[in-house]
Order: structure tokens, then sequence, then C-alpha cells
């Protein structure tokens, strides 16, 4: 899981070109929308399409994904839950 | 009619970003020069920097430069010109289409790849809900939204407005236009004066220019006339000798002429035609400062007001032997492979 976590984080980075930002700096439990990282919409339609090309996930249903990236923690729970590959 | 002072100026293209035109020899051009950048971040929240591709890095910084110089006013309109648009976000795009066989498709490129997105960028950094307009129209792209500028000061209650040209490289872009023989092959050498081969020596940037009704003191120039037209009806001569004449102008009024001379031979002749209408004028050139793309011109512009307000007349924008004897009127001439003509007249303030 720790594993995932950093690639999720690395992935989100670069993903979101979010220039100023390492590694380091996102806490497992950070919220990525609103106060802690400060993604947006469009934000959330990118990492929609991470889930899907680098995880074999779709979210069918986008209210999922306020609960789902709420923090690398509940992401990284949700990959290793429903990853195909 | 009302009158049309620039009060504003920003420029970003293949020169440091710290260039002064009139103090400065250019850095040296080669057949494909690229943007030299800002700090973006000084004037552009890194939230928005981190989606946008070139052009509208120097497109946005720009307009924030010519903002500041003019001290801020509130703004009637925003109007860009734009030769080829946001190309680097279209070709991310739609490479990412091939590469991914249609699928895992990401918003931002798709959302940057618009034409008026640097227009629209400036208007959402400055929360202006004001006239927003982006004109393509080839090489008189940024000249068209100079127009529609000069009759927004003209005919409404329009007090401010900003207008510039941004083009940008990209990649593919670049490759078809070398291989179409409109841009030089790298190892190409660039000879404005003496051109033997054909093809521009490609460049980049962003010019943006804060025009208003009222002047300052700091005001660069009176912009009193912008016109264009595909092609001449009859000859360039008589063209200039038109517009001249609809301005009480005779060309030995024209202290410098400003034309768009781009090192490439097969357009050569274009200019030369424009020149031998003026034979007892100085003649001056831009494009070798700026590297050649659609809306290199607008940076011919800064370069003629910034001539006009501080009254100097350097050597490295010389085209001719000849010296202007007063610095009071310039024309600026441009065409592009034989259409797209415009003439932009500036008379000092």
């Amino acid at each position: 899981m720790a594993e995932l976590k950093e690639l999720l984080k690395e992935q989100i980075i670069d993903v979101l070109n979010l220039e100023d930002i390492t590694v380091a700096d996102i806490q497992d439990n950070d919220p990525l929308f609103g106060e802690g990282l400060g993604l947006d919409s469009i934000d959330a339609l990118e990492l929609i399409v991470l889930l899907d090309k680098e995880y074999g996930i779709k979210l069918a249903d986008p209210k999922q994904g306020k609960e789902i990236f709420s923090s690398i923690q509940t992401l990284a729970q949700f990959v290793e839950q429903n990853r195909t590959k | 009619m009302k009158n049309c002072y620039i009060n504003g100026i920003g420029t970003i293209g293949i020169q440091h970003p710290d260039y002064k035109l009139l103090e400065q020899e250019p850095q040296a051009l080669f057949a494909r020069n690229q943007a030299q950048h800002p700090v973006y971040k000084e004037l552009i929240p890194a939230a928005s920097l981190r989606r946008m591709a070139t052009g509208v890095k120097m497109g946005c910084y720009a307009a924030q430069l010519a903002l500041q110089e003019a001290q801020q006013p509130a703004l009637d309109a925003i109007i860009c010109g734009t030769g080829q648009g946001c190309l680097q976000d279209s070709e991310k795009f739609l490479t990412a289409m091939i590469a991914q066989d249609e699928e895992y498709l990401t918003p931002t490129s798709f959302i940057q790849s618009t034409h008026n997105t640097v227009a629209a960028q400036i208007a959402l950094q400055l929360q202006c809900h004001a006239y927003n307009f982006t004109y393509v129209q080839g090489g008189s792209s940024f000249e068209s939204a100079l127009f529609d500028g000069l009759n927004q000061l003209n005919y409404s209650n329009a007090q401010h407005i900003l207008v510039g040209g941004v083009d940008e490289h990209a990649p593919q872009f670049d490759d078809l236009y070398t291989l179409a023989g409109n841009y030089k092959a790298e190892d190409e050498a660039v000879d404005f004066k003496n051109p033997t081969q054909g093809g521009v020596a490609q460049g980049e940037g962003a010019n943006f220019f804060l025009l208003s009704q009222e002047q300052q003191a700091n005001s660069y120039a009176q912009l009193l006339d912008v016109w264009l037209f595909n092609q001449p009806q009859r000859s360039i001569a008589t063209e200039i000798m038109q517009f001249l004449s609809l301005n009480n102008l005779q060309s030995k009024d024209i202290d410098v002429l400003m034309l768009g001379y781009n090192a490439d031979a097969s357009q050569q002749a274009y200019f030369d035609a424009m020149a031998a209408c003026f034979p007892e004028t100085a003649i001056a050139y831009y494009q070798h400062i700026s590297g050649s793309y659609d809306t290199a011109s607008a940076y011919g512009l800064a370069a003629a007001a910034q001539v006009l307000k501080a009254q100097q007349f350097p050597a490295h924008l010389s085209y001719n032997s000849i010296k202007p004897n007063r610095l009071k009127t310039i024309l600026l001439i441009n065409q592009s492979r034989g259409t797209d003509y415009s003439f932009v007249l500036l008379t000092a303030c």
C-alpha cells in the first residue's frame, strides 16, 4: 500500500503538472481538493482518466469521486480494491 | 474620430525578457528560434499556470505587462489575434487521441486548444466580463484585432482596450510548414537583406498593447489608422497612395517605413515593391529581432511605438542607408506570401 501511495502521488504530480509540489509535500490524509492540494473539477476529470488508463478502473458514478478522491489514503484503498491491471 | 493612444506595451519573444530594443543589439537569429521565458509566476497564479501551454503563458504575461505600464485601467475590451491558435495543446490532444486509440482523453489540452484561449484566460485572470474577441486571419490576425480595437474606441464608448497578438511553436505543425517550404530548415542560413533561399526564420511570441482615448504622460504614440486587405486590387503602390491620401499624407511625410522583411527569398519582391514607393525614406525591419510568425507584425508595432516615444532610431532597425530627418510618423506595412496585407499608421504624441 505504501508503494502504491507513493506511485499515486507521483502520477498525480505528473498528470496535473503540479510543478512546485513534490511527493513529500503530499501527506496521505491531506484533502486533495479545496484547502489541501487545491485541486478543482477539471483535475477530477484528469484523475478519472488516470484511474482508467493506469489501473483499469472505470468510475460509473461520478458521485463516487468525492469520497474516492478525498485523500491519497482513500484513493489508494479504492485502487487496491478495484484495480484490474 | 476619437484619439487612440498606445499607453502600455508588453512583449515576450525570442529575445531575452530584459532585452531593451533601443539600447541593445539583438541576439543573432537562427532558422528556428524559441521564446525566452520570464518567470511567469511573478504575474500569473501558479494554479492557472500549470495548465497553460507556451502561447497562453506568453499572452497572459505580455497582457499583464501592458496593463501594468498603463496603470491597470478597467478594460472595455480584450481583443486578440493569432494566426495558428494554441497549437501545442491541439497537437497534444490529437497525439493522445491517436496513441491511445481515442480512449483516456484528458480534458485540459482539449479545453485549452481553442484559438480564443489566450483572450479568455486574460479575461479570467482579470475577472473582466467585457467584449472578448479573437481574430484568426493568417498574417493579418493582429492587424484585424487592432482594426477592431481602433473602431471600438472610435465608435463606441470604450475608453481602454487591450489588443494583442500571440503565436507559438508546435513540433508537428512546424515540421509540416518546413516541408512545405514556409519555414527554413534548421541548418539554413538567414539573410534578411539578400536572401537566396525560401522560407522564413521561425519565431514565436506575444505582444500586447493598451489602447486608450486618453493620452498619458508616458504614452508611446498615437495610432492614426489601420487598413487591411487580402491582395492589392491594382498594385501595392496604388493601395499605399490611396491610404496616404485618406490620411492627408504624402510619401514624403512618412519618416520611417517599417516593413516585415522576413529573410524569405520568395517574399522579398513584395517588400521591395513597398520600399520602392518610398525611395527617399528610412526603411526599418524587425523580424531579425522577433523571428517570423503570423503575428510578428505586433512586435513591429511595439518597436515603432518605442522609437516614437524615445525619439531614437537604433542602427539595428535600419534596413537601408537613409537616416530619418525626424521621428514623427511611421507607417508599418506587412504581408504574408502575397496576401494578408496591412497598413498601420502611427504618429508621435
